[in-house]
């Protein structure tokens, strides 16, 4: 049996929509991804908690709350202790672009904007996941 | 050392990881054994030993009803009383992309972060018995790493929901009070596997008629020698009726373990892990050894133009992957 590509969506912060987290969780899923879908309300903790049970290749977030400039670094140091360097966080949200280079640098993998398509999505992590 | 080497090598470390309390261990052993690699038998003899204390439940029935919630709740019964969980939620491939949207853990958010639990999605992976093929070696590595109770969550609507009683030690049917669910069920075969029943959304109209309803029902087709098949009223999301839940599974365990049932359940469970490793042996020798699709093609097209049977050229096949030869069998193994 092939190894499948394992993803992580989840939705952190606290405002109540995960209707595009939905949408890319469905896409990755047709794209033949084993998606884990976590739901709203999820903090740093409780993503890397669950991306190391799961043992994920992909961590994707959606983030419209303006949080990103904490949440991704802060799950990107979790990640580091708990000793999953190999996982790959990305995401998506309305980001502008001086953040997401800030983040890049960090070794946040790419983000991308609302409306992108999600065939885009696909061909990132699928290239990006070497397995 | 060849690459094989090294790989087991690897794989031994992570079971003593695993075996010392290792949850990224735990995490990576598991992904190893879905992926059916060539490591995975490895694995699956290092923990064996350590394995047969834990006690199996699962929790099957329609999606919707309410099963992740109950497992969830449940969940924190058990923590309050010190037992430490391991949860396997299963939900089906899908059959066209190869791919699974697993979305159980949206419903476990009381426990994601109590370090007595492990909760592990799982999808099937092509497998047709609500479970996939790799779930009962999940569990293992589960009970090696030290859970009391192992939980897991199928999808049961079909008439294939015997992998999870051979699976699990009790086997919990979950069902909502709308009207024709109960039939439905029947119909379906969950009232055969059940050994309880839960009518989850008693919050709902028509719980109680269900419960009758099922009873009913039950009274017909369960035969279970000493035990009666109860069935709850449960209100998931709520809580109410879990603690009566947890309380009827532990009667469960106490009449499997005074006849004898518990390890009448291990020995069909081993039986039925040995029969399968045969199987996929037998089969992939025949169908990874790439003389033999060849060889088929050949003959389906004599045989759809009027030369040979399906039979004739089945026989050759077997006498090509030594079926009838001793010790051309006996060499493949070296
Ligand atoms: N009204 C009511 N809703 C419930 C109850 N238990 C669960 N739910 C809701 O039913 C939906 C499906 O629950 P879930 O646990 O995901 O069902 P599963 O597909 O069987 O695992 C969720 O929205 C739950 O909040 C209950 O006892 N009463
Ligand atoms: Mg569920």
């Amino acid at each position: 049996m092939a190894q499948k590509i394992r993803v992580l969506v989840a939705k952190p912060g606290l405002d109540g929509h995960d209707r595009g987290a939905k949408v890319i969780a469905a896409a990755l899923r047709d794209a033949g991804m084993e998606v884990i879908y976590t739901g709203l309300h999820q903090t740093p903790e409780m993503v890397v908690e669950a991306a190391l049970q799961e043992d994920v290749d992909v961590i994707g977030l959606s983030i419209l709350s303006g949080a990103h400039m904490t949440v991704f670094p802060r799950v990107m140091s979790l990640l580091n202790e708990k000793g999953l360097d190999n996982v790959l966080l990305t995401g998506g949200g309305i980001i502008p672009q001086k953040d997401m280079d800030a983040l890049e640098r960090m070794g946040v993998g790419k983000l991308f904007g609302p409306g992108t398509p999600t065939t885009e999505i696909i061909e990132y992590i699928r290239s990006s996941v070497a397995h | 050392m060849d690459s094989r080497n090294l790989k087991s090598g690897k794989s031994k470390e992570l079971v003593s990881k695993l075996l010392e309390g290792d949850r990224l261990a735990a995490a990576r052993l598991i992904s190893i054994i879905e992926d059916d690699s060539v490591e995975s038998s490895d694995i699956v003899r290092e923990i064996f030993p350590h394995t047969g204390r834990a006690y199996r439940i699962g929790v099957t029935g329609p999606p919707g009803v309410g099963k992740s919630t109950l497992v969830d709740r449940l969940t924190v019964t058990l923590r309050g009383e010190g037992v430490t969980v391991g949860i396997i939620a299963v939900d089906p491939t899908s059959p066209f992309s190869g791919g699974a949207l697993l979305g159980d853990r949206v419903r476990m958010t009381d426990i994601g972060m109590d370090d007595g639990v492990f909760i592990r999605s799982m999808a099937t992976r092509g497998n047709l018995g609500g479970l996939a093929k790799t779930t009962s070696d999940v569990a293992d590595v589960f009970d090696a790493f030290g859970k009391d109770v192992i939980l897991f969550e199928t999808v049961g609507v079909g008439q294939s929901e015997l992998d999870i009683v051979e699976a699990a030690d009790t086997t919990v049917v979950v069902l909502v009070p709308e009207s024709g669910d109960s039939v439905q069920a029947m119909k379906a075969g969950l009232m055969e596997i059940a050994d309880i029943f839960v009518v989850n959304k008693a919050d709902r109209e028509g719980a109680d008629n269900a419960v009758r309803e099922i009873e009913v029902i039950l009274d017909m087709t369960s035969d279970q020698e000493g035990w009666t098949v109860p069935v709850l009223k449960t209100v998931a999301h709520e809580g109410d009726g879990v603690d009566a839940l947890r309380r009827i599974i532990d009667q469960h365990y106490r009449y499997l373990a005074s006849k004898e049932k518990l390890a009448e359940k291990r020995r069909k469970r081993v039986r039925a892990a040995t029969v399968g490793i045969v199987q996929e042996k037998l089969h992939s020798r025949v169908w990874n050894d790439p003389r033999i699709e060849e060889f088929l093609k050949k003959r389906v097209d004599e045989i759809t133009t009027g030369n040979g049977t399906p039979h004739s050229a089945a026989e050759e096949i077997l006498h090509m992957v030594g079926f009838y030869n001793h010790s051309e069998c006996m060499k493949g193994e070296q």
